[in-house]
């Protein structure tokens, strides 16, 4: 079994999914909140990954990101490489699958927390920053840390957008999701099969932590 | 020196019908909210609290302006100074109760001093054994005690109490109202206080403001208003 593109994949999901959870959860606390002007938009430009095609979605973020853009040429000055086509290119493409799941159930968790403790928090002294970070976040936690579990599961696992923003470069940028594809392609089946295992195991092994997180909550 | 919380609120609801539009006066005391539910005490209280924002009028405490319409003043709910018992308590059930209570003490004196505030409280409202238990684990009673504790730590300008012994037994009751009416003579702050039960606010209040469908009907001294006898 290649450890390789195992190794990447762990790297860039660790990565993505760090990411996602604090601009996740940022979101989610801003959309459970208050209600603003666009807050609905949001939601659904935020979520629409869950649902377009990986092709559509790598094609917008070649687009935005890619080496002529505004946002590509500005990472490249800065740091001297291209977004796309590289290591970040695989980050990037993990956090956009993952950042959903943060802020759909994310926010679900927070606008579960009783309004009234949260009102309670403010009368006590606390502004809205202290009453979220002393009271709605400790009280979400659970939900919080389920929705991050889901995401790190998601980030390993992406292959179209990965493929569409970041290529199949082995070394560099080919995740197991990618190698898995390329063994079988190659007729290299016994290549594949270690990885089509740990990858099994660690999404059966999330999602029954999941499970029990939830009904430990109850 | 006495300060009287003035309060001057009109809260329309848009598409319910509902409207509020009250205003009266609470001296250093208990001043009791009486009414039926739904004729808009509780909502009132949230407005005096800063938690409802007004449609119009003007809440000042002496000649601290807390709300004013007129001039655009709001001043947000954690600098006004009050302490709030909900009527469902709302004790953080991830804190203990010393926890509970020192989260309103003013920060800048020190977690220690926070600390031991919180005990002296605890201690005080006869329920010091508690201090490292959480809230799930407290009777009807004892959460209560907490719950005042809490709003009573931070020396606060004015209390608000929103139905606060609805969820006791008449004896627990009678024993609190008590607890609550030494507390608050002992504060010489105004205090707020909404009810629909004549008993309890016979035990518990100095004056009375009727309030019926979001309107005063009357206030006045609760013998006058309130008086012992039953029907009326």
């Amino acid at each position: 079994m290649e450890l390789g593109p195992l190794a990447l994949s762990f790297e860039v999901a660790a990565a993505a999914t760090l990411v996602s959870a604090v601009v996740g959860v940022a979101i989610a606390a801003l959309l459970a909140a208050r209600r603003f002007p666009g807050r609905d938009l949001l939601d659904v430009i935020l979520t629409a990954p869950m649902v377009l095609p990986p092709t559509v979605l790598g094609y917008y973020l070649l687009v935005a990101l890619g080496r002529r853009s505004v946002l590509g040429r500005a990472f490249e000055a800065i740091t001297g490489q291209s977004i796309v086509f590289t290591r970040t290119g695989a980050v990037v493409a993990a956090t956009v699958g993952a950042l959903p799941i943060i802020v759909k159930s994310g926010r679900a968790a927070l606008e579960a927390v009783d309004p009234t403790l949260l009102a309670a928090a403010r009368t006590l002294g606390a502004g809205p920053a202290r009453a979220f970070f002393t009271v709605a976040l400790p009280l979400a936690s659970r939900g919080l840390v389920a929705a991050i579990m889901l995401a790190f599961a998601r980030s390993l696992g992406d292959f179209g957008v990965t493929l569409m923003i970041a290529g199949d470069l082995p070394g560099q940028t080919q995740t197991a999701a990618l190698a898995i594809y390329d063994a079988i392609e190659g007729g290299r089946e016994a290549d594949a099969i270690g990885m089509v295992v740990v990858l099994s195991a660690i999404a059966l092994a999330v999602l029954y932590g999941v499970n029990k997180l939830g009904e430990r909550a109850r | 020196m006495t300060v009287a919380l003035q309060v001057d609120v009109r809260v329309r609801r848009e598409g319910s019908g509902f409207s509020l539009d009250v205003a009266f006066e609470a001296p250093p005391g208990v001043t009791i909210l009486f009414g039926r539910s739904g004729s808009g005490k509780s909502t009132l209280l949230a407005a005096i609290a800063g938690l409802v924002r007004p449609s119009g009028g003007r809440v000042a405490l002496g000649d601290e302006v807390w709300f004013d319409a007129g001039s655009g003043v709001d001043r947000p709910v954690e600098r006004r100074g009050v302490a709030f018992v909900f009527q469902s308590l709302a004790l953080f059930p991830h804190l203990t109760a010393e926890a509970n209570v020192a989260y309103g003490v003013d920060p800048s004196i020190g977690r220690v001093d926070r600390r031991r505030r919180a005990r002296e409280m605890l201690d005080r409202l006869g329920v010091a054994h508690l201090a490292l238990r959480r809230p799930a684990t407290f009777s009807g009673g004892e959460a209560q005690r907490v719950a005042l504790a809490r709003a009573i730590a931070r020396s606060p300008s004015v209390v608000l109490l929103d139905e606060p012994l609805s969820s006791l037994d008449e004896e627990l009751r009678d024993g609190l109202a008590a607890d609550i009416r030494a507390f608050v003579r002992e504060l010489g702050v105004p205090a707020v206080y909404v009810t629909h039960d004549r008993a309890e606010a016979r035990v518990i209040g100095d004056r009375v403001v009727l309030i019926e469908a979001g309107r005063v009907r009357a206030a006045g001294s609760v013998d006058e208003l309130l008086p012992a006898s039953p029907r009326g």
